[in-house]
């Protein structure tokens, strides 16, 4: 009985980390779309915020310097895509795809002298109280602080997003860029600071991989989460709580699968490997059959080019 | 009121754009607490001035005074501190946020919502304009949303506010209780720019009126002394011809016949189509009534092909049914289509006159041969449509997004007629067009029908479709109203048609006729 607690709480545990990297990335991609903006080079900068933040840390010694530099290395990238798109109105869907595969090439380049250096785990902090339950406590309440930023960070979204005025200009802007334009609202660079945001948010995701999750470098260390977390965007409909959830949802089928490996049934561990990522995809695709939720969800400029001019 | 300083003046305005001069040595005056007429046709320059009066954009050269004082309007925000407040043609508003965040948008110091919330509502009592805080503006109808932008101007106390073509999507009833509100706005002393086509509107509510033509300031005048006609011909400096309309020679079977259209979407900022049913036979125009957004696209597709009917039998062209054909089926049978959206749908933006010419006119023109395109048939075809229609432009190499939307209006009308169709649809034949070439084109139309050809007309604008139509239908919500003849109905019967009065016994709408 006591046993399987323990499993229950780890399992617990291991999802709360396994959806973090995720949920950095899709909020952050959360405040770019509401502003208007698709930027498919998630992956891409996840890659070299991993990579940044792992060689700052190697080189500083302090994890919080690996964690900033993975943001600037995130926010970096953004920019790149900010400048590209926004300023030289270039196709978004077109620049994002080359981000992720720019973003690609760069990590493996800086990260040639890393690989195989090992970090030490970042400490956890324990809540009190609630760490103390007994058995399940020490897994469930006992993490990294990164991992208790990023569940803060879904409720001061959230807030932010339909609360505050800040919010309401930025859903504005990506509602209808023109509206906005004409009411007074400096569009262009409400979306270069929605953009450096939700770089610098996966910058953060890519360095929780190598930071925390695995402490260590290795050439696309991200497995694809960065395109995880555009479909959690949709998925969720583009609302913070409900990324949490998509989050948690890959996170849990991530360890579970792990955990049915280890029980060695005889299912080949590739087709394993694979659940979370096509569990996400059916779930998508369920979602995204209710149509009408979707576009009234969706900002209606998302993707397109605006031209103050025209 | 000689020695209050003026409300606005503008001195020698000057705004050029690449290619074209938009505002030439423009002088205006403005008085506080008067209703000001600027008027001119597309393309006098009308927009680009009030956008350099709301800070949108900025002229080259001239000066502008506010109430004695020089100014520079940098930006609109500058503009509503000076307190100009303007309602644009298209709203700026935003369609899944509630009615209360889009007038927060608009407001510097918009404060808490739930006091913002109650402000609108006392704002919208005292002028009557009815309005619910709370809801999404997507779901309110096109009147609703224009009094948001309305009320979002007047929490800022204007003193100017600039109304740019506020009643063409409006019901003549909201349009009358829309001149009321202005009258009481400026009763209190603030001035109104009223920017309009509507000459009978502008003669009931405006009190002096200056006139725009290709940019320069051709003449001022008290509306209230002048025709319509007056004022058009001010407009366009020629005289105004009026459509010759012979009596109908209704002829045969319908050619067109619909029964039981209903229709159903995914997009849930579309209208449904219910049951509508109506026939038009050879040699008449039926004309559709009925504000934006009371099923006229989803009508327009259905009838195009563009969106294919469940039910074959629903949509019958001269006795065959067509439901389950796409657009270039019904083209063959002899179909013609006119959009309401003439650049993108219309015509392709980026493509030669020629080419264009060829989209829809290859297989009835005919244009392509042995699935070949005959390059010359297509320079001839658009060039017999550019001669006959008098469509300005470089030539047939020309793109479309080039031309003025008057005169793309004009070729793409005529490349459809010019394929001689029994059946005519067509969407808004002149929204945004001037004077001149609106008559042009209530002209063609009716040739076609007298002619033999069944024509079916959507407007939003009565007057073209009391001018154009030998009977009238209005759509609602999705439903068509039985068609009248046009000479026994009036503007009223059909304005309350658009607003919703339906399906009431004909004793019903007398009384509600004699209660208005």
């Amino acid at each position: 009985m006591n046993v399987d607690l323990v499993v229950v709480g780890s399992v617990i545990a291991a999802m709360l980390t396994a959806a973090t990297p995720l949920l950095f990335a899709a909020l952050g991609e959360v405040v770019t779309e509401r502003s208007g903006v698709l930027n498919l080079g998630v992956e891409g900068m996840m890659l070299v915020g991993a990579v940044c933040g792992f060689a700052a840390t190697v080189g500083s010694g302090s994890v919080v310097v690996g964690v900033i530099a993975a943001a600037a290395a995130g926010a970096g990238m953004a920019l790149l895509f900010g400048v590209l798109t926004l300023s030289l109105l270039t196709n978004q869907v077109a620049t994002g795809l080359a981000l992720t595969l720019f973003g690609v090439g760069l990590s493996a380049l800086i990260g040639q002298g890393f690989v195989g250096i090992p970090l030490p785990k970042p400490p956890a902090f324990a809540i009190p109280l609630l760490s103390d339950i007994p058995v399940i406590g020490p897994g469930v309440f006992e993490h990294d602080a990164l991992v208790y930023l990023g569940l803060l960070a879904v409720p001061a979204l959230a807030w932010f997003l339909t609360r505050s005025r800040a919010g309401l200009v930025l859903r504005a802007v990506g509602e209808n860029h023109a509206a906005a334009h004409a009411l007074g609202y400096k569009v262009i660079r409400i979306r270069y600071m929605a953009v450096l945001f939700g770089g610098a948010m996966s910058g953060v995701g890519g360095g929780y991989m190598s930071l925390a999750y695995t402490p260590m470098w290795a050439e696309g260390i991200t497995a694809g989460r960065g395109w995880i977390a555009l479909a959690l965007v949709v998925f969720a409909t583009w609302r913070p709580e409900r990324v949490l959830v998509g989050a948690w949802l890959f996170g849990g089928v991530t360890i579970a699968q792990l955990h049915v490996q280890g029980l060695g049934f005889a299912v080949p561990s590739q087709l394993l490997s694979m659940l979370p990522y096509i569990a996400t995809i059916v779930v998508l695709v369920a979602i995204s059959r209710d149509v009408a939720r979707i576009r009234l969800n969706a900002p209606a400029c998302l993707g397109k080019i605006f031209h103050p001019g025209g | 009121m000689t020695d209050q300083p003026h409300r606005l003046e503008l001195r020698q305005i000057t705004k050029s754009f690449p290619g074209c001069l938009a505002n030439d040595r423009v002088d205006l005056v403005l008085r506080p607490g008067e209703i000001h007429a600027l008027l001119g046709e597309n393309g006098a320059g009308k927009s680009t001035l009030v956008k350099m009066i709301y800070g949108v954009q900025h002229p080259d050269s001239g000066t502008m005074l506010w109430e004695g004082r020089p100014v520079t309007v940098a930006d609109p925000n500058e503009a509503r501190r000076l307190g100009i407040g303007m309602v644009f043609q298209h709203f700026s508003l935003f369609d899944t946020l509630t009615v209360t965040e889009n007038i927060a948008l608009g407001l510097e110091k918009p404060g808490p919502m739930a006091a913002l919330a109650q402000r609108i509502a006392t704002v919208s009592e005292r002028y009557g304009l009815a309005l619910d805080p709370q809801r999404h503006v997507h779901s309110l109808s096109v009147g609703e949303r224009q009094r948001v932008e309305i009320v979002r101007c007047l929490l800022q106390d204007p003193r100017l506010l600039i109304m740019d073509e506020p009643t063409s999507v409006l019901t003549p009833q909201e349009t009358t209780k829309l001149f009321d509100t202005l009258r009481r706005l400026a009763s209190e002393g603030c001035t109104i720019l009223y920017i309009s086509h509507k000459l009978e509107e502008i003669r009931a509510l405006c009190d002096r009126a200056t006139v725009l033509r290709g940019g320069r300031v051709v003449g001022a005048c008290d509306p209230k002394a002048q025709t319509a006609r007056s004022l058009a011909e001010l407009m366009i400096g020629t005289e105004l011809s009026t459509p010759e309309r012979l009596p109908a020679a209704v002829s045969g079977a319908p050619r067109l016949e619909v029964r039981h259209l209903s229709t159903t979407s995914d997009n849930p900022f579309a209208t449904s189509l219910k049951d509508v049913a109506l026939e038009v036979r050879g040699g008449e125009i039926l004309g559709i009534a009925g504000v934006a957004g009371n099923g006229q696209a989803e009508l327009l597709a259905a009838l195009s092909g563009e969106d294919k009917v469940a039910d074959p039998d629903s949509v019958r062209i001269d006795g065959r049914p067509v439901g389950h054909l796409g657009p270039r089926e019904r083209r063959t049978i002899g179909l013609a289509f006119v959009p309401e959206e003439r650049l993108g749908r219309g015509a392709v933006p980026e493509l030669s006159l020629s080419d264009n010419a060829l989209l829809s006119g290859y297989a009835r023109a005919p244009l392509v041969k042995g699935g070949m395109v005959q390059f010359g048939r297509a320079k001839s075809y658009a060039e017999t449509i550019i001669r006959s229609f008098n469509v300005v432009t470089r030539g047939h190499r020309a793109e479309a997004r080039s031309l003025s939307g008057g005169n793309l209006q004009k070729f793409i009308i005529g490349r459809e007629i010019l394929q001689k169709p029994d059946l005519l649809v067509v969407g808004q034949p002149t929204w945004g067009v001037d004077a001149g070439a609106a008559a042009a084109i209530h002209q063609a139309l009716i040739d076609l029908a007298r002619g033999g050809a069944a024509v079916l007309v959507v407007s939003q604008d009565l007057d073209e479709l009391f001018v154009l139509s030998d009977r009238i239908a209005v759509l609602f919500h999705g439903r068509l109203s039985e068609s009248r003849p046009t000479h026994r109905t009036t503007v009223e019967e059909i304005g309350l048609l658009m607003g919703g009065l339906f399906n009431a016994t004909t004793e019903d709408e007398d009384e509600a006729l004699h209660a208005v």
